[in-house]
């Protein structure tokens, strides 16, 4: 009992702030009731819940081996520290996703995302992460799709295959249309993501010829030389020769993305990926450790109301009510799909011994929620005002200070053209005016704590600056790295309908399948820019839906395998997020589908458009024919994605519930585990 | 408190896809004599390519 008073303690002290959190009403709160909170929640849930699926749920067993022991090579397989391990998988799940999403649900209140962050991801995501880990790990480490396949049959096997393709299109989408929003009409910050790519060259050159594989001391020299073109960046964005040379439109930067894609990804490695991937990642690291002090030693009260009017929906930033939009807007950070393909990738092949698994997939999930609720108090703590005019379409607000300050006022949030004006020129840029995107309004957060820690006020620009270095870094390491791997997904579906494709020794294959991924995410990538509504709310509710169903396709995989396991009586530990996250999305796509609201659902906003396009009309924010007919033909392509994700969710459901079924009428168990006894490994498959 | 740093170090190489060189020679000395071994370069350049080489699933949103 005794060893239980610490936590009940904790639980007590949990509790206690979420109440304050969630019952002042009127009175300013401070945020660092929010992130002792979920601190507490988080070390509770640890504690008790992911050990009761280790103990009862899984039968973690220290004395079997894992595929580091089994098929240890020194290279791929290798029986690692869990504290080192912990940093690798953390590094690896840890993206843009769970500082944007929580941005963008700040438009409701802190609460609801609050709430959402912290029970979705003890119920939903942490579960997710620790059962796929699980289940790959007592299978060679293999991938999700083959896991698919192993436990629920070939046509399942490949339909996920599919869907995980096409998510990875939309983030790549997604994360591009953010990277435009930011540097969009920004020299100073064009200027300095743009010197990261000589920049990394430099540092590729000196890995490979001067000293190899010295990684720290590069990436201390890569450092200074980001920090300096921080710093000379505002003088370029000054002069009157470099300033517009850095300045371009959200089209044109359109291109230049889809142009660099193109190129990086066919690029040797060690020039350009590499290099940026050890900058983008230890600055990361560093930045998330940094906001957490910052945040603490600030103690800042919470700006935004608890709970906005938009929380019943019509808000600017995204649309549609609390449920389910909330649900599939804060995505990563709550529970992410897409750390399925990630805990079913290196990690399960570097797991020393099943009894680190809580720690490394329940664990990591866990702190990436903290940087969830972090993101989320960053919005939260800037005036509301400044955050509906960063975050709301130009179409709704204008884009002066005067009609955006009239605009935000009227919504209930007040505040001055000067405020606008003052903002802009504190964080050193031209306009803050429907920056969306989630991340140049986490900047304007983290130069607010990062200069109330360092610097004082005089320091905000070059805070500003570097925040969005920081996230433009790792957003563009990503697109690179994305699209090669999007580049093998597509040969492997190829491959399945014609086998010569699959060959990645030819280089041609590999060239087409390239330029039809970039093509892919680059095409919604243009269509978000140019979309007259300002893009962000109308793709990140399609990445949202689609993050949420691969989630639930790995919940319901790993139901399949709990069933498959004869363990059905603990199944409702993956059951209960898994019938979540299907009404959430299903609705949700639904509604995104069949909505009779043109602000919500994609066919009645294009039915609306085209007839007026046949009465010859023009339709706000539409200012030419030709801008009507794209916005007609937008909304029939993402309802055409939201239907096939429908479609490939809805078919999972039926194989996973055909293989429970099969399972129930098994007397035993008919998983596909490596046995417990098997301790040499098979012939490695060439 | 070199022990701290050892595993930092570790950590901060293995989040960048660079397991330990150390590891990899005992492991070939234990189970491989008869194979060549790849000396510091080498393995880093295997080790980049395995990681950002992209059949390894990419990164996260």
């Amino acid at each position: 009992m005794i060893r239980h008073l610490p936590w009940l303690l904790t639980g007590l002290v949990g509790a206690i702030s979420l109440a304050v959190v969630a019952v002042s009403r009127g009175e300013a709160v401070n945020a660092l009731w929010i992130v002792v909170a979920a601190v507490c929640c988080f070390l509770v849930a640890y504690r008790y819940y992911a050990l009761f699926i280790a103990r009862h749920v899984m039968k973690l067993d220290p004395s079997r081996p894992t595929p580091a022991l089994r098929r240890a090579d020194g290279l791929d397989y290798v029986a690692t520290d869990r504290t080192v391990l912990f940093g690798h998988h953390f590094a690896a799940i840890a993206g843009a996703g769970p500082l944007v999403g929580p941005v963008l649900a700040a438009q409701m209140g802190y609460l609801p995302g609050t709430l959402w962050i912290i029970g979705g991801v003890v119920l939903a995501g942490a579960v997710q992460d620790f059962m796929v880990l699980f289940i790959s790990m007592r299978r060679d480490g293999r991938s999700l799709g083959e896991l698919i396949r192993m436990e629920m049959g070939q046509v399942a096997g490949t339909i996920a295959l599919f869907g995980a393709f096409m998510i990875m299109v939309i983030i790549l989408a997604v994360l591009a249309l953010i990277v435009v929003k930011a540097l969009a009409e920004s020299p100073w910050g064009m200027f300095t993501v743009a010197a990261t790519v000589p920049l990394a060259m430099l540092m590729g050159a000196y890995t490979r010829w001067i000293r190899p594989g010295r990684i720290g001391e590069v990436s201390i020299l890569g450092l200074v030389g980001l920090l300096a073109a921080i710093v000379y960046g505002q003088a370029i964005a000054q002069s009157p020769v470099w300033g517009p040379l850095f300045t371009f439109t959200p089209v044109q930067l359109c291109w230049i993305l889809i142009g660099y894609g193109a190129v990086a990804s066919v690029l040797p490695v060690w020039l350009l990926l590499a290099p940026r991937d050890y900058l983008s990642t230890f600055l990361k690291i560093g930045a998330i450790a940094a906001l957490a002090i910052g945040i603490v030693i600030m103690a800042p009260p919470l700006r935004m109301p608890a709970l906005t009017a938009f929380a019943s929906g019509g808000g600017p930033v995204f649309s549609g009510g609390l449920f389910p939009f909330l649900f599939i807007t804060i995505a990563c950070g709550a529970v992410s799909g897409f750390h399925a393909l990630i805990a079913s990738g290196t990690t399960p092949k570097l797991i020393a011994s099943e009894s680190d698994a809580p720690l490394i997939g329940y664990g990591a999930m866990l702190m990436e929620a903290f940087v969830a609720i972090m993101a989320l108090v960053g919005a939260s703590i800037l005036d509301p005002g400044i955050y509906f005019t960063m975050n709301s379409p130009a179409a709704l607000i204008g884009t002066d200070a005067a009609s955006a300050a009239h605009a935000v006022t009227a919504m209930g949030f007040a505040i001055s053209p000067e405020t606008i004006a003052q903002t802009a020129r504190d964080v050193g840029e031209h306009t803050i005016i429907s920056r969306a995107g989630g991340a140049p309004t986490l900047a304007v957060a983290m130069a607010e704590i990062f200069s109330h820690v360092v610097g004082g006020p005089a320091m905000k620009a070059f805070w500003y600056h570097f925040a969005i270095l920081f996230e433009a870094l790792f957003i563009l390491t990503a697109v690179d790295a994305g699209t090669r791997a999007g580049r093998f997904m597509l040969q492997d579906l190829m491959a399945l309908a014609v086998p010569r494709l699959g060959e990645s020794r030819s280089q041609v294959p590999g060239l087409v399948a390239t330029a039809l991924c970039v093509a892919a995410w680059g095409f919604f990538l243009y269509q978000g820019v140019t979309d007259p509504l300002g893009g962000v709310n109308t793709l990140w509710p399609v990445f949202g839906i689609s993050n949420q169903m691969l989630a639930a396709i790995a919940l319901m995989l790993a139901t399949a395998v709990l069933f498959r396991m004869k363990r059905d009586r603990y199944a409702w530990v993956t059951v209960l997020p898994t019938a979540w996250l299907l009404i959430c999305t299903l609705s949700a796509g639904w509604l995104k589908l069949f909505s009779a609201d043109p602000a919500v659902g994609f066919l009645a906003h294009g039915a609306r458009f085209s007839a007026a396009l046949e009465r010859g009309e023009l339709l706000n924010p539409a200012k030419s024919l030709e801008q009507m007919e794209r916005i007609v033909f937008n909304d029939r392509v993402d309802a055409a994605l939201v239907a096939v994700f429908l479609a490939v969710v809805l078919s999972l459901m039926v194989f996973t519930w055909r293989t429970c079924m099969a399972s129930r009428r098994s007397p035993v168990p008919t998983v596909n585990e490596i046995p417990a006894h098997e301790a040499s490994p098979r012939p490695v498959p060439a | 408190m070199s022990g701290l740093i050892q595993t930092l170090r570790r950590t901060a190489r293995l989040m960048v896809g660079l397991p330990d060189y150390d590891d990899y020679v005992r492991h070939m000395a234990a189970h491989h004599p008869d194979r060549p071994v790849m000396d510091r370069k080498a393995f880093f350049r295997d080790r980049q390519e395995a990681r950002y080489g992209g059949k390894n699933g990419g990164r996260c949103c």
